[in-house]
């Protein structure tokens, strides 16, 4: 009974396709699992939606949307039926071919990167041999789509918003391949299948997710921020800064296309969680040995949504960024961070089991931590600060 | 010659000549970046995944980037008052034959060097990075220091420019 609620997805399928004649049946197979995610996460994008402006709402001690439906649940929808119906403005000096393409590139970008994610125990679309790799290639894809877009709008706004967030796509993704890149290290593999059944293990009932190392850990925090940056979130959304941009890259698309830069962007947002579950939180497997007859799926599912919350938490939180405090945390701060962390994989790697590589790591990593920090003071001559507030 | 290959092919190719006959120069480089997304998908259509990712990752990712911003910071990003293709279209047309000769007749040439072989060589990932970890350790090393002195190199020369300003 377990083992069939947990490959319920799998088996509804092979029963779907085993009703067609033989010679179709590859083909309808990959068009079930297709149609699967292209149902999924869109419909993951309206709930996040849904939780993003109730929890916003929350933080700002306001209500949030509680009109349409239950709790605001119907929201999502009538925005889609908003955006559905409104006129698609066009600017007469656009490129309209350009402008046409922009947003289909990315929401259609943004779509394959979850060709390769593992979604359960055997749920996995397309098991590539690289399958880290055909994502990073996916996600630098999407540079191309901002940079459609924001000049063919010929708008200032959009161009700058465009060039910003291009700027900032490129110096996060270096963090972002050079976080992953420990966990290749330590799995000796690009499969993310692997990646997570070598993540599937337990000792003393507790899992052995890569993000309970030392190296892991530092991996997962860095991966956190590059992974926040390249989805263009707060506090690094300066790309679309509406207090200096108007909207960014996307001010010159009204109606469905605007909503296909929404859904592109939140679409990149579950994405880069999903990869973060798949590498650092060990994918669908259990959280302790004894929930282990939990379907896997729903490992999943709630790892991801857990970490958009996470996204949607520190969007209340945190104010923007600088444009040039940006670079300097990218480049100064975390790459040469991340630098630090290969070598403390390598030497978690090189050290055998045992008690003394906690200690070393986690000793290099912290101490690497605070003279890069205590650098950056000197440098900018930044001390403890001391607020004066009004008598 | 399969169908999936003749549309890559033509993916690839019309790319090609939209790159070079096109008049706004934001357009080509657009063009171009279809170009290489074609050839990626060829090489993923001959199983060398390797290559066919870190083409995308490379090429569309970063180098068509590149051109992008170093067209925009040119005059050439200025959009074309009329017309849509490129009134230089013949030259490039002949240099872009000539071109084209020139590695045809080379990629010829070296088929007949080559032993026959019957089967598809297959590269999985994991024997590339142990070929390149392994026996070609050293030019890996040599392209890597000579990235990082390009590095330096470039940060230099923008560093010098920042001074001479004040």
């Amino acid at each position: 009974m377990q083992e069939n609620l947990d490959q319920i997805f799998v088996l509804l399928k092979h029963w779907i396709v085993s009703l067609v004649p033989a010679p179709v049946q590859p083909y309808l197979s990959v068009l079930l699992s297709v149609a699967a995610i292209v149902v999924t996460f869109p419909l993951l994008f309206a709930i996040s939606v849904w939780l993003e402006r109730k929890i916003l709402a929350r933080i700002q001690n306001r209500l949030g949307p509680n009109r349409v439906g239950p709790f605001g649940l119907l929201q999502p929808i009538a925005d889609a039926i908003k955006s559905l119906t409104k006129e698609d403005i066009v600017p007469r000096t656009a490129d309209a071919v350009v402008h046409y393409l922009a947003p289909l590139v990315l929401v259609v970008v943004a779509f394959m990167g979850f060709a390769i994610i593992p979604m359960g125990r055997n749920m996995v679309l397309v098991d590539l041999d690289a399958s880290l790799l055909f994502y990073f290639a996916m996600g630098a894809s999407a540079e191309v789509a901002v940079f459609m877009a924001g000049w063919s709008s010929r708008n200032k706004y959009s161009l700058l918003g465009a060039m910003r967030a291009i700027a900032q796509m490129i110096s996060y993704e270096v963090v972002l391949l050079l976080s992953s890149v420990t966990v290749v290290m330590m799995t000796g593999s690009l499969r993310l299948t692997r990646i997570v059944e070598l993540q599937n293990q337990y000792s003393w009932g507790l899992p052995h997710w890569f993000i309970f190392t030392p190296w892991g850990l530092a991996a997962f925090v860095m991966y956190a921020i590059a992974g926040t940056a390249e989805t263009n979130r707060s506090p690094f959304d300066l790309p679309e800064g509406e207090s200096e941009l108007v909207a960014g890259y996307h001010t010159e698309y009204s109606g469905f296309k605007f909503a296909l830069f929404f859904l592109g962007e939140y679409l990149a947002m579950l994405s880069i969680s999903s990869l973060g579950t798949t590498l650092f939180l060990g994918g669908w497997s259990a959280p302790f040995a004894f929930l282990g007859w939990v379907p896997s799926w729903i490992w999943f599912f709630s790892k991801v949504m857990l970490s958009i919350c996470v996204f949607i938490w520190m969007r209340g939180t945190l104010p923007r960024l600088r444009q040039d405090q940006l670079m300097n945390f990218a480049w100064k701060f975390v790459l040469p961070l991340s630098l630090v962390n290969l070598i403390v994989a390598g030497l978690w790697r090189f050290m055998g089991e045992g008690w003394q590589r906690w200690v070393v790591t986690s000793a290099i990593l912290i101490a690497s931590y605070a003279a890069l920090a205590l650098a950056e003071q000197r440098q900018r001559r930044i001390g403890p600060r001391r607020y004066r507030y009004a008598e | 010659m399969s169908l999936v290959f003749w549309i890559l092919a033509a993916i690839a190719v019309l790319g090609g000549l939209a790159a070079m006959l096109l008049r706004s120069t934001v357009h080509c480089a657009l063009a171009l970046t279809v170009a290489f997304a074609g050839i990626a998908l060829l090489f993923l259509n001959l199983g060398a995944q390797f290559a066919g990712f870190v083409q995308i990752l490379v090429y569309v990712g970063a180098v068509a980037i590149l051109l992008v911003f170093a067209i925009l910071l040119t005059r050439g990003s200025e959009p074309p008052t009329h017309g849509v293709f490129s009134t230089t279209w013949l030259a490039g047309l002949v240099i872009a034959a000539a071109v084209f000769a020139v590695l045809g007749s080379s990629v010829l040439s070296s088929q007949r060097m080559l032993p026959h072989e019957s089967t598809a060589p297959a590269a999985p990932v994991v024997e590339i990075g142990q070929a390149l970890a392994g026996p070609y350790i050293l030019p890996l090393e040599m392209i890597a220091v000579l990235l990082t002195a390009a590095l330096i190199g470039a940060v230099i020369i923008a560093l010098h420019e920042k001074e001479g300003e004040q």
